[in-house]
Parts: C-alpha cells; structure tokens; sequence
C-alpha cells in the first residue's frame, strides 16, 4: 500500500509526534517498506480463526475490594516536571 | 583466588565459595566494581553503576545470595534511576520495586546497578540508546546484540554474574546469542511484569542472563510465581528448577523445525546448531525434522502486535507526570509534540507509527486483528508440535553480532533478524538461548531450545545437559581494552 | 411541518465501591488534590491494573435489572486519547465485548426504553484551571473510580420521557446499592443524543450530543433548547452538523465545542494486561436471586400493608435513602400512615429548602419516631412538633431534651385552658356577640387568643371544646 506523507501526518498527529519535513519523507517510504512485507500475512487463510487477544485461558483474575493506604503526595509528584506541591501542572486544558 | 579467575566463575560456583567462606562478599562486589570500571568506558554496558551498602546480603537467603548481578534499565528499581535508555524518562527513579526486584533482593541479590539496552526495548542491537551503543565483549567493532546488549555483554565480560532482562521478541536469547552466555525467556505469565516498563504487554517477560543453564534455573526459581499485581501473571509452583536439574536427556524428543533452517540462515550457524543436535542425543535424546510453516509469518504477526501495543504503552510518556520535559512549548498539544518528538528516538518513534497505523481507523481488520488471528495459527501450530516433540531446537540469530552501524539503516531487514525468536513470544512459551559455537571470526553462534507452556524444566535440563558436555558456555573474551 | 424529536441516552454511572476498578486507592469522594492516587491509578511507568471483583458483580446486577443479556465472556479494551486528565493516554473500557446488551427499561406511561449496551471503564481525573498562573492543575483523585457506561437506543420522543427513565434508572442503581448516584457529586452524568425529524418519517436526522448537564432540569432545558435549535436552523434552510454541544447552564444554550474534540480516531484494542471475564452460570443466577426489592415493589407494598396512597409511596421509594428511613422508623413501632405524612410533609419540605438528598440528612428514623410518638401520646401539638421538628433537624437534636429546655410540653390542665378562656372571653366581648349574631370567623378569633395566651402549647382540640362550651353558656 502507498503510504503518502498525509497518512504519516495523520498518525503523527493521533500520536503527538511531530516530524521534520525530510524525516517525514523517509518515515513514508520505511513504513511503506515495512507494511508492504506484511501484506504477506494475506497469504494465510484465517477466515475461520478467532482472533487471539490473550494467549492462555485465564479468566477472572479479581482483586477483593479492599481499600489500601494511598501514596504520600510528596512522592507521587516527586517526579512530575512541573508540580505545585498539590498537583500535576499543564498549559491550559480547560474550556 | 584473584580477581579475574573470580569472574571466570559461574553465579552458582560463587556462591558455593561465598558460603564456603572462601571468598568474601565484599570480595566478590570489589571483583565486579573493578571488572565493571575496567572495561565500563570499552563496552558502556551500565546505565547507571551502583554499589550495594555491606553486608549485602543474608548468604541463607537462596542459593545465589550474595552474587553481584544488574537489572536492564526498564526494570523498575525504587529509588535508582531507571530510564528505559530513553532521554524522555530523564532522571525517573521509581516510588517502588518491580516484583522481580523485590523477590531477588528478598534472595540476596546483590546489584551492581542499571545496565544499558535499545530504547524502549526496540531494537536488535543496542544501538538505539540514548546513552549510546553498547560493544560487543568479543569484538567491540560489533553490536552485543538487543535489545539487552548490557546485560548480555556485562556476563559475557565478566562484570556481574548474572543479569535480569526483558524478552518481547528476542530481546533475552540474541544478544545472549551474539555475546555467548546462556539467557532464558521464561513461559508467558511465569513472572510477574509488575514493575517492567512495558514495551508490548502481551509478549513481554522477564528472565535471566547467565553463564550457564544451572545459574538461570537458579535464578527463576527465585523470580517465578504469581503476583496479585500482575493479573497476568500464573499461580504456579516454583521454587524447584535447579533441585531438579537433570542432564538425562533419554527418553526426550527434540523436533527440528525444518522451516528454520531455509533461506537467509548463516552456514557456520547452521552447522553449530546442527552439531548442537548431536549432542543432545548423546545425552539420550531422540532428534528429528518436522515441518513447522506457520513460523513464516511469525515476523509480520509479531511487528504489528508488538508496535500496536507499543503505541499504547508508550503515550503515558507525555511530560506531565515524570521524566523529562521539552522547553519552549506553547500550548498543551505543543507540550505533547514536543516533549514526545525531542525525547523518543527514531526507531521508537517508528514503531510508534507503525503502531498507531495499524490501529487507526480503517486498518485495524486488516492489520492487527489478522495478526491477533495469525498468532492463534501459530499457537496452534506450536501445540501441535508440542503433542510430538518435549523441545524443539532452532537457531537464534540468522548471523552472527553485526558491525556496529550495521543494522540501523534498513529496519525491515532488522526485524528480519528476530525470524527464530519471535514466534516464541507470540505463542507465550519458555526458550532458552546457549552458547553452541563460534564461527570464523570467533564470534559466538547460539542454539535455542523452546519448550511447552510451563516447560521451563525441559528446557533447562536440555540446556544443562548440552553444557554438560560442552565447554563453549565458559569461554571468555579478552575484552581489548 | 410537525417535528419529532429522537434522543438516545449516555449515561455513566459511579460505582459505589470501596476501592477503584484497577488499584486499592479509596473511591471516597473529594479529598486533597492527588491524596487518592497510587502508581497504578496515575499510569506510572511498569505498573499494572488488576481488576476489582466488586465493578463486576456491580455492573452485572446492573445489567440484570435492566434487562440486559450479560455477556458470557467480556473484556476490556483501550480507548487511547491524549489528555491530561487521562494519565496513561488511554481509558480502559469495554467496546468490542461489553459486560451487558440488550435490555429494555418501561417507564411510566407505557413506553418502554431499549438499552443498546452497559460496560465497565475508568474514570478520568479532574482539571481544574488557576487563572493566577494561567496553567491547569491535574488532579487524579477520580482516576480510576469504576464506572458504568448505560447507552440506550434513540427511544425517547420528549424530554419527560428521558426524566422519567432518569428516575427509574436512579432508583434502580441505588435499590440495587451499586451506586448512590448524586449529579451534584458527578456519581450520575448524561450525554444527550438528540435529532430531529418530520414526524411520521422513519429515518434519523443528524444528531448532536450534549454534554455539562448537571442535573434533571438542566436536562430537561437542554432538550427543548436544542430541539428548538435545530428545527430553527432546518426550517431555515440549515444543516444539523454532527458535534458535540456544551450545555451552558447560565445561558440557557448549547455551544458547540472546539472541533478537535469531535471526530476522535480511538484506535480501540483489547487490553492485553487484563485478563477476559467469563461469568459462570451459577454466579449470574446468584446475582439474579439476590436482586433486592425494587422501589415499585416497595410501593406496591406499603400501599397493600399499609394502606398509602399511590402518589405518597412513589415520592417515599423514589429515592431508596428515603424508602429506607420509612421502613426504618415504622420497625421502631411508628404509625406507617402517620409516618408517611411527616415524610411527604416535613421531611420533603425540609430537604428541598436546604437542597439536600435524603441520604445526606442528618436526622434519623429514631427521632423522627419520637416526635411522632410525642403527638400521638398528646404531650405535642401539631404545630409545635414542626417547630421542634425544624430544630432538630440539621443536627438530629435530641426531641425530648429540646422540649423539656423550651418548656414546649402540651397544656392538657383543664383549669390552665379554663382560666385561658374566662380570659379571652373578658378582653373580647365583641367576638362574643358577633359569634352569637352567626359570625362563625369570630370563633376562630377566640380560638387563637385562647392558644397565645397558652403559648401555643395547648391541644387544639380541647381549646375548640372550651371556647364552644364557654360559648354555648354566655
């Protein structure tokens, strides 16, 4: 399939990455390349095979519920790039 | 005992002189710390190097308590830092342990620190970090493999004993391959994944790296076992690989899938494996070809799911939270862009695509969920073969380690080099990689033994059994300085 | 031209469990920003969920209730989206396998309601904008607190219809206590799907969805607001564009929001660090036999044990906090009928003047017994207990200690009402001959002297008594 650079702005964008112009050229013609190989998967008839999600049967791994103690804020912001001592902090994000 | 012959030694022989009194803790950690300084700047295998405080460890505690070992760095370890080779987790040190971690260090583990990899695990050659290449211990003209190059090339160069590390496709048993140590991709849910930054969760697992077969039952014996925080994790008994190690082969079928051994393997390779085979039944095994075509599209099957994953896995990583965050943004989608586009690398940031491609609207049928159901076809073609065969023996690698700047420029060709491993992940079953030649040039040349869901047993004892009779486990490199 | 409006119905629904769907972190309402928070609720990296067995026993009673055929094997998927009130960049939800189809609501009037599907998913966190500093806070206390999604079919034709199915959906969770579903507190939230058609036609015209709808009213408003809208715009020779519309409560109209929110490409997939869900028989038909008595079961009840009237049993079992207060105080030996008026009454009157729930009240079946018992035993007039009542209401007061301090007790001495009567008779010797000339009102006149001059304190019935016999002998 013809991967135009339109697409690899599309999922550039879904993925909030942002490529320079010759890179976007190049990430074209590689996925192209790379999609094209996989079209052999075409080759194998699964009609009738159900698709595969999880690949031993188990079922219904339930937690009991019980409340444990949270984190201490502290250092669940430690990380955070930009924290208030209260909370995660980010350019406008509201109506 | 000097320091170098200390190195020479296996994890479990350590710990037999550790708790004979003949080498001390701290004797064994001075050995790595200068073994790691030594050759550390040649092979830039550590991430992040970290002592332990003494005493280290209670030598009661298991059967490897006490032997320096390292973690691959996208392994969470609580208060060090831990960056998936990636500059977009900065400095990120955990609030907590992974499971894995906490049940090593419960058994005396002993850590030298954080070791080197492909960014996010992606990646055959470790060549995609962001703190650099790692270098092959047996020519440091070549690639150690990926995507745990740093913990392949840190056993094989003597610096730890063991090290713990991530297989999604291979990312265990190649680079053991390329740097010749014997490394183990347990079964699917064998060990709990609480705590490994998850590249493509439903193929991800956790294993070892070490000198031999022995050590890495070892190892899983303390690893193995479920976890109420992995709900993907099995509840199953552990504890019992290396007590019941055994080098009798008879009475084991070993089946050759004759569809491994086709076009685009290496001759020297094929040969080494090949041989390996006669080994094994010289140790009582039953060998024969059988057709397995289902591996053909193991590849494709295996990209897609695993970059589909990948895409999901990954956009936590978004400058909010931890890590690292671009400068000179504008609004809050410009703060994602950026901090996403400075802070992956290319080929993380190829998957990425390749993964958001094959789910975005429009695709999904004909890409992931054709791959979902070709990994049922391959499951099946796995189990089918499982009814006939107790082990099955392949190659690992196509070739032998590649220069380094080799690979990077083709990624199909790239992905094309995890043929034999790959279908191991998708079918969630155990496989060990050992070391079962060189070729010409005096790289090493690794043999994969695969086993049934739950068969770790089976494989280490055909592993041990080939090590038994073959020195090429305990070869060393002189690392050129 | 005559229009028909077709809505359709989101509803998401806050379960009522002790923990979230995925961590052991407190679901409690409020709290300091980002005290309710783990590694796994705010998507840190290498953790992992593991789901709380309670979300799904809560979402299949659910489905039960509401008629839905549970699904034998479900899972759950992602919804990937970048925002930042979505830490891992992805809501775990169920798309492809929901835990519930199918089933079917009747709501009063004889109409029945389709419900497409329920599901399970996560809810996201809470942002809150600091206009000091121009930046927004993320708080990820509500991160990972289970929800319930219920979409309907386009079933509804009015904006009574859609309240009514509300209602019984409210009251169904709550009797069911898999949530206590308070709009204010965001446990209940509604998207409405809504298009407009020429009446008769088949087809569907272009929908909107409307989200902020803060409450039933505001609901209702929307509705004939956007209906309105779009026959407008039609008739004006427009084009419904399909969006999504915010509700502005203060405006009393929908705007439509910015279009990168509309029109998402999710890229669903199941999630792989779930395992699927595969309900055994047995445990649906556990779930089933312990469905509990729902409120127009209730209602029937009472009016069969207890002799209510239709209209006073719907408003007690609306609400199941209120059902339970009834129940609660006639099991302390209270008269159900005389019980049932104090809750129509009182009750009902005190919380819609505080704008409170009735699971939020203070004041507790016992005490409302006891003011009731003091009436029926003659030791409280009527209107004193309301008096009392209201003072005891917010802070559930002690009955008998606030009419022992007020000195409320009821006059029953016949002499203290005599002497009240001799009294009000000789200041108002007018009233006296205007009753004798047949000027009924001046009864009533000297009725109320005689209560002033006993503070209010005396038995109506008696002070009535006095003031004819002292009457019938002038």
């Amino acid at each position: 399939m013809k991967i135009t650079e339109e697409m690899v702005d599309y999922v550039s964008a879904l993925a909030r990455l942002k490529l320079a112009d010759e890179e976007r050229s190049a990430m074209a013609a590689e996925l192209e390349h790379i999609l094209e190989y996989m079209e052999m998967l075409g080759g194998l008839d699964t009609h009738d095979i159900a698709p595969m999600s999880h690949i031993f049967p188990v079922r219904n791994v339930l937690r009991a519920d019980v409340a444990a103690p949270s984190m201490d804020r502290a250092v669940l912001l430690s990380g955070a790039p930009v924290p208030d001592g209260e909370a995660f902090l980010v350019p406008k994000a509201v109506d | 005992m000097t320091m170098m012959s200390l190195c020479r030694l296996t994890a479990l022989e350590l710990a037999g002189k550790l708790c004979a009194g003949e080498v001390t803790q701290r004797e064994a950690v001075e050995a790595a710390s200068a073994r790691i300084a030594a050759t550390q700047g040649t092979l830039n295998t550590f991430i992040t190097p970290d002592g332990p405080a003494f005493p280290a460890a209670d030598l009661s505690a298991s059967p490897l308590a006490g032997v320096p070992m390292a973690y691959k760095d996208n392994i969470s370890t609580r208060g060090v830092k831990t960056t998936c080779a990636s500059k977009i987790l900065g400095d990120f040190q955990p609030p907590y342990d992974a499971t894995a971690v906490e049940r090593l260090s419960a058994a005396g583990a002993v850590s030298m620190g954080k070791l080197n990899m492909d960014e996010f695990a992606m990646g055959s050659t470790s060549e995609t970090s962001w703190y650099g290449s790692v270098r092959n211990p047996w020519d440091t003209g070549r690639a150690a493999g990926g995507s745990s190059g740093g913990a392949a090339a840190a056993v094989a160069a003597g610096q730890v004993w063991y090290a713990i590390a991530s297989d999604t496709g291979g990312s265990i048993r190649q680079p053991a391959a390329h740097c010749g140590v014997t490394g183990m991709k347990p079964t699917y849910g064998a060990v709990s994944r609480y705590g490994l930054i998850a590249y493509a969760s439903s193929l991800d697992q956790l294993g070892p790296i070490a000198r031999s077969a022995a050590d890495c039952a070892a190892v899983l014996d303390v690893m193995m076992g479920g976890d109420p925080r992995d709900g993907t994790s099995l509840d199953i008994p552990a504890g019992k690989l290396l007590a019941s190690l055994s080098g009798d082969l008879r009475g084991r079928r070993v089946g050759i899938p004759a569809d491994c051994f086709g076009d685009g393997l290496d001759g020297e390779v094929s040969r080494a494996v090949l041989a390996a085979a006669e080994v094994l039944k010289g140790r009582g095994a039953q060998v024969e070809t059988f057709a397995l075509p289902a591996v053909r599209y193991a590849v494709p099957a295996y990209y897609i799911i695993a970059c589909a994953e990948a895409s999901s896995n990954l956009s936590r990583f978004d400058g909010v939270k931890y890590g690292w965050r671009a400068e000179g943004y504008g609004d809050l989608n410009d703060l994602y862009c950026a901090t996403r586009t400075g802070g992956f690398g290319r080929e993380v940031k190829r998957r990425i695509l390749l993964g958001t491609f094959v789910l975005s609207a429009g695709y999904y049928d004909a890409y992931y969920k054709k791959a979902l159901q070709v990994k049922a076809v391959i499951k099946r073609a796995f189990d089918e073969a499982f009814e006939k065969y107790d082990l099955l023996l392949t190659p690992v690698t196509p070739a032998t380690a590649p220069r380094l700047g080799e690979s990077l420029s083709d990624p199909l060709k790239m992905y094309l080099g995890d043929v034999y491993t790959v279908s191991v992940n998708l079918a969630g079953l155990p496989a060990a990689s050992m070391p079962c030649g060189f070729d010409a040039q005096g790289l090493p040349i690794g043999a994969q033994l695969i086993g049934p869901a739950l068969g770790e047993q089976a494989v280490l004892d055909g592993a041990h059994a080939f090590q038994l009779d073959t020195d090429y486990h305990r070869r060393m490199p002189e690392v050129t300085l | 031209m005559i229009w028909e409006t077709v809505i359709g119905l989101e509803t998401h629904v806050e379960l009522a469990t002790k923990t979230k769907i995925f961590c052991a972190c407190t679901t409690a309402f409020g709290g300091d920003p980002n005290t309710h928070c783990c590694p796994v609720c705010t998507g840190m990296p290498g953790t992992l969920p593991v789901l709380n067995g309670k979300v799904v026993e809560f979402a299949a009673r659910a489905g039960l209730a509401l008629g839905c055929e549970i699904t034998r094997y479900c899972r759950f998927d992602r919804k990937n989206y970048f925002y930042p009130d979505l830490p891992k960049a992805y809501q775990v939800s169920q798309l492809y396998l929901p835990i519930a189809r199918n089933g079917a609501v009747p709501i009063p009037g004889g109409r029945t309601i389709r419900i497409h599907e329920l599901h399970m998913e996560e809810d996201a966190g809470k942002l809150v904008h600091d206009p000091w500093r121009d930046q927004t806070r993320a708080d990820y206390n509500r991160c990972g607190v289970p929800l319930i999604e219920i979409v309907t079919e386009p079933d509804f034709r009015t904006g009574n219809e859609v309240i009514a199915y509300l209602e019984k959906l409210r009251s169904t969770l709550q009797y069911l206590g898999v949530s206590d579903c308070k709009m204010q507190e965001g446990s209940l939230r509604c998207d409405v799907n809504l298009s407009v058609r020429p009446a008769g036609s088949v087809g569907l015209g272009t929908r909107t969805e409307m989200k902020n709808l803060s409450s039933f009213k505001a609901i209702s408003r929307a509705i004939v607001y956007e209906a309105r809208r779009q026959i407008e715009l039609i008739e004006e020779g427009g084009r419904v564009v399909q969006e999504t519309r915010r509700w502005d409560e203060n405006k009393d109209a929908t705007y439509a929001m910015r279009s990168k929110e509309n029109a998402q490409d999710y890229r669903y997939f199941p999630d792989p660090d779930i395992p699927p869900l595969e309900l055994p028989q047995s445990y649906l038909e556990r779930l089933r036999a312990e469905q509990p008595e729902m409120a127009w079961e209730k209602a029937e009840r009472y009016q069969r044990d207890y002799a209510l009237s239709a209209y006073d049993t719907e408003m007690i079992t609306a609400q199941k906090a209120l059902a339970d207060f009834f129940e609660a105080a006639v099991a302390l030996g209270t008269d159900p009928k005389q019980c049932a008026n104090w809750i129509m009454g009182e009750v009902l009157r005190a919380l819609s003047e505080r704008g409170m729930e009735p699971g939020d009240m203070a004041l507790t079946p016992g005490t409302l017994s006891r003011l009731i018992a003091l009436v029926q035993g003659g030791r409280l007039n009527r209107n004193t207990a309301v008096k009392v009542f209201d003072a005891v209401f917010d802070q559930n007061g002690d009955v008998d200690a606030y009419v022992k301090e007020h000195g409320l007790e009821q006059i029953s001495d016949p002499g203290a009402v005599a002497t009240a009567v001799e009294k009000a008779f000789g200041a108002n010797p007018k009233s006296i001959l205007d009753y004798k000339a047949g000027k009924e009102k001046a009864f009533g006149f000297l009725v109320g002297q005689v209560m002033r001059e006993l503070h209010g304190r005396a038995d109506p019935k008696a002070v009535n008594e006095a003031v004819r016999a002292g009457l019938d002998r002038c």
